[in-house]
């Protein structure tokens, strides 16, 4: 009978609108902001830097190497070297950003500068509630604004901060200063075996 | 065998012009809803009849191929994500292939089967999308298109969890993919995979025997087979007109001469044959996925001996072609043996594709113009690049 | 597709036919053949319509700039000979330039290929005209509109030799190795512009 087919259509519809009563699949829709939907751990938004330890600017991991400036596709990152040395987390002194920054109106989220930095200093966020009033210099971050803590790094990418932590660590250790070696048994005195 | 060379708007025009009437000149221009994106075509309407299209484009364009060649191969990887946005995984697929053709590189086993797992899962959400899309422009309102929305969310998330972005993927590298799937990947991929036929059942019943769609899409752009293969036309397009050449088993790139899947058909060429191709391909591309992910080896994901900084392949030249949903796309490299290619070019499927849309339009109505084009499957992305 | 084997039968089939192989030093083994415009049609109409050819599906067309310094055989530096003047002699040591189009077909029937063609121009400045192979392959259409935009190619007997991706009035070919972007845009500041003047302040010191 002519029709037929849209009447099969309209049975699919109603299965669905009546079944987002009674099924998760078939509602989909989440009230965002009241409702927030499960952050996936491997997300990517813009980079930031990592820092060991409570002081942002000297546990910050960055020496300044400028592979990522160079590797980044669309050249928003702009670093500037400074001219003395501190100490990293293994004590050998090095350099470190004396300017950092990004700006992420010019950023792709490309990941790139993650994969190719030694260090592992900078890596992504996920926050994408970011808004500025202002679209020019509040949207260039600097060191202190991108410098976040290994803690938060933890939180947003757990597995992934997990293998670095394991990785920095046995890196480091094999850096480390090895501990003195115990002294040797004391010789037994010349007086008992001369006697 | 002679070929159509110009389209026959010239002769139309002129016998129309010549009683007393007038043509209309309309500009379906660049802001319009129906339009998939920034692109005008200039129509002239005798009544509702086209008689003369002019597709205009370029406002997209971004020159990517200048931008390429002041970047590094691997600084353009997620350029390439930006040609055909839907589809990212895809595009990055065929400028990895392209530079692995150029530099000699092997690419191990496992990297092969997750490059087709996450390939065939992009089919899948780019032609679902498509066929809702081309429902929305038909005037379904948006029903069609959030059920197929619905099952691409489901893809997403996958693409997500293992690369960290919903479409802007990034995923391949030369050699290889970037990283390996998470924890408890493959099991949702399975699930989502599983759950795919019922959805194509669904949406099938909703769409297919439908009057009003068969009405409007029945005859409707009729592309003939030897216009198409003249004027380039590949992918689910040229399909519908009954030429047999998917490059997944012309070529046989990657893996894909293992799996067991076949080429759907048409018989017309017209609208609702390339929509019911695409359905027949999300099901084939079901097939494959379950395939794949059942024989997937362990291995390392990429090519350990690839740079990942300083890649310099040799001076030469390579052409690397996929099939990706929307049809063939191609990289051409020429590399003067510095870290940046000497010349970087796209061949753009949904470009190409639209060489013919005047030849589809010309005597049917404008109603139809906005049909045909949905079903020719554009970017803009892509064709402006 | 051997092009060793193409070649003669091509040179038969068109007499007088300009054709060399240009070989591929990359592992992708892909070899072009190198055709004279003059005969650049009727080559095109043979290995469409010849039976075991059938090269039906014209995939990509591509401009290439190959301005004098970016060609191998390019002098560095001149030398002065006194003496004899002969100029004409000289025409081939230094390499003036060209653009190039490159043709990349496939046989849809008999699923072979490809067969990679190229065309170079005279020089890049006046004469750039090479014929159009859009008769022959409708594909060619948007490509090589595309390539009379971004490099300056004119093909001869193209049914619509227009611009494509910039606007009509637009003047220069933004693809060549030499463009230069006009500085007088009229746009409103951006972060660019203060990001900008930080960088070139950045990278003029550390140059």
């Amino acid at each position: 009978m002519l029709g037929e087919g849209i009447l099969k259509g309209l049975a699919e519809t109603a299965r669905n609108f009546f079944g987002s009563y009674v099924s998760k699949d078939r509602l989909t829709t989440i009230q965002f902001p009241e409702e927030r939907a499960p952050r996936i751990e491997a997300s990517r938004n813009f980079p930031f830097l990592v820092y060991d330890g409570t002081d942002p600017m000297a546990g910050l991991r960055c020496v300044s190497c400028l592979i990522c400036e160079k590797e980044c596709p669309p050249k928003c990152i702009f670093i500037e070297k400074s001219t003395d040395k501190k100490p990293d987390a293994v004590g050998k002194p090095q350099f470190y950003p004396s300017k950092f920054n990004i700006d992420v109106s010019v950023c792709m989220s490309c990941q790139i500068c993650v994969e190719v930095c030694p260090f592992d200093a900078i890596k992504m966020d996920n926050a994408f509630e970011l808004s500025a009033t202002d679209r020019f210099d509040a949207l260039l971050f600097n060191k202190q604004q991108l410098a976040k803590p290994n803690e938060y790094y933890h939180e947003i990418h757990p597995t992934e901060a997990a293998e670095v932590d394991a990785a920095l660590a046995a890196a480091r250790a094999k850096v480390a200063p090895k501990p003195p070696p115990p002294p040797p048994p004391a010789p037994p005195t010349t007086e008992a075996a001369a006697q | 065998m002679t070929t159509a060379t110009l389209p026959p708007s010239a002769t139309l025009i002129s016998q129309s012009a010549d009683s007393d009437t007038q043509l209309l000149e309309v500009s379906m221009g660049p802001q319009h809803p129906s339009t998939h994106g920034v692109f005008r075509m200039d129509v002239a309407l005798d009544g509702e009849h086209v008689v003369k299209l002019k597709p205009i484009f370029g406002y997209l364009h971004r020159n990517h191929e200048k931008i390429a060649e002041n970047e590094t191969y691997l600084g353009s990887m997620p350029y390439t994500d930006r040609l055909d946005y839907f589809c990212s995984i895809t595009n990055n697929w065929a400028y990895a292939l392209a530079v692995e053709k150029l530099a000699g590189v092997v690419v191990p086993e496992r990297a092969e089967y997750l490059r087709v797992i996450t390939g065939e899962l992009t089919r899948l959400q780019n032609h679902a999308s498509l066929v809702g899309f081309l429902m929305q422009d038909m005037g379904a309102s948006g029903t069609p298109l959030m059920y197929a929305f619905r099952e691409r969310e489901k893809i997403l998330d996958l693409f997500e969890a293992l690369t960290g972005a919903r479409m802007m993927c990034n995923y391949m590298r030369f050699g290889g993919c970037r990283c390996d799937l998470p924890e408890g990947w493959l099991a949702q991929a399975k699930q989502v995979v599983d759950a795919f036929p019922r959805f194509l059942d669904e949406f099938e019943r909703l769409l297919s025997g439908n009057e009003i769609i068969m009405a409007r899409t029945q005859g409707v752009g009729v592309l003939s087979k030897e216009l198409a293969i003249n004027a380039g036309v590949t992918g689910p397009m040229l399909r519908a007109c009954g030429v047999n050449y998917d490059l997944r088993k012309v070529d046989k790139y990657g893996i894909y001469d293992r799996f067991n899947f076949r080429v759907p058909l048409g018989e017309h060429g017209d609208v609702y044959d390339r929509y019911m191709i695409r359905l027949l391909e999300m099901r084939e591309s079901v097939g494959i996925l379950r395939q794949a992910m059942r024989d997937l080896p362990e291995g390392p994901f990429t090519d350990p001996k690839t740079k990942v900084r300083n890649f310099r392949p040799k001076p030469g030249e390579a052409y690397g072609r996929i099939e990706a949903p929307k049809g063939e796309l191609g990289f051409y490299l020429i590399s003067d043996g510095t870290p940046n290619p000497y010349r970087y070019r796209v061949r753009p499927p949904s470009l190409i594709n639209l060489t013919v849309l005047e030849d589809m339009c010309l005597g049917q109505n404008i109603a139809d113009v906005v049909i045909i084009l949905g079903s020719v499957d554009i970017v803009m992305g892509e064709v402006d690049r | 597709m051997n092009l060793e084997q193409l070649k003669p039968e091509l040179e038969a089939a068109i007499p007088g036919c300009r054709l060399e192989i240009i070989s591929n030093p990359s592992p992708s083994g892909q070899h072009s053949l190198l055709i004279g415009p003059e005969h650049a049609l009727d080559l095109a109409t043979f290995l469409r319509d010849t039976p075991h050819l059938r090269f039906d599906y014209c995939s990509n067309v591509t401009g290439v700039d190959w301005p004098a310094s970016a060609l191998p055989g390019s002098v560095k530096s001149k030398e002065m000979e006194d003496g004899t003047e002969n100029v004409e002699q000289d025409t081939n040591a230094e390499p003036t330039g060209y653009l190039e189009a490159v043709y990349h077909l496939y046989s849809m029937q008999l699923k072979h290929g490809p067969v990679i063609l190229r065309m170079r121009t005279e020089d890049r400045a006046t004469r750039v005209h090479l014929p159009s192979l859009t008769p022959i392959w409708r594909s060619a259409d948007f490509q090589e509109r595309e390539i009379f935009d971004l490099f300056g190619i004119i093909f001869d007997g193209h049914p619509d030799l227009r611009r494509i991706l910039m606007w009509d009035e637009f003047t220069d070919h933004p693809m060549r190795r030499d463009y230069v972007e006009p500085d007088d845009y009229e746009y409103e500041p951006t972060a660019h512009d203060d990001v900008l003047r930080k960088t070139m302040h950045h990278y003029s010191g550390n140059a």
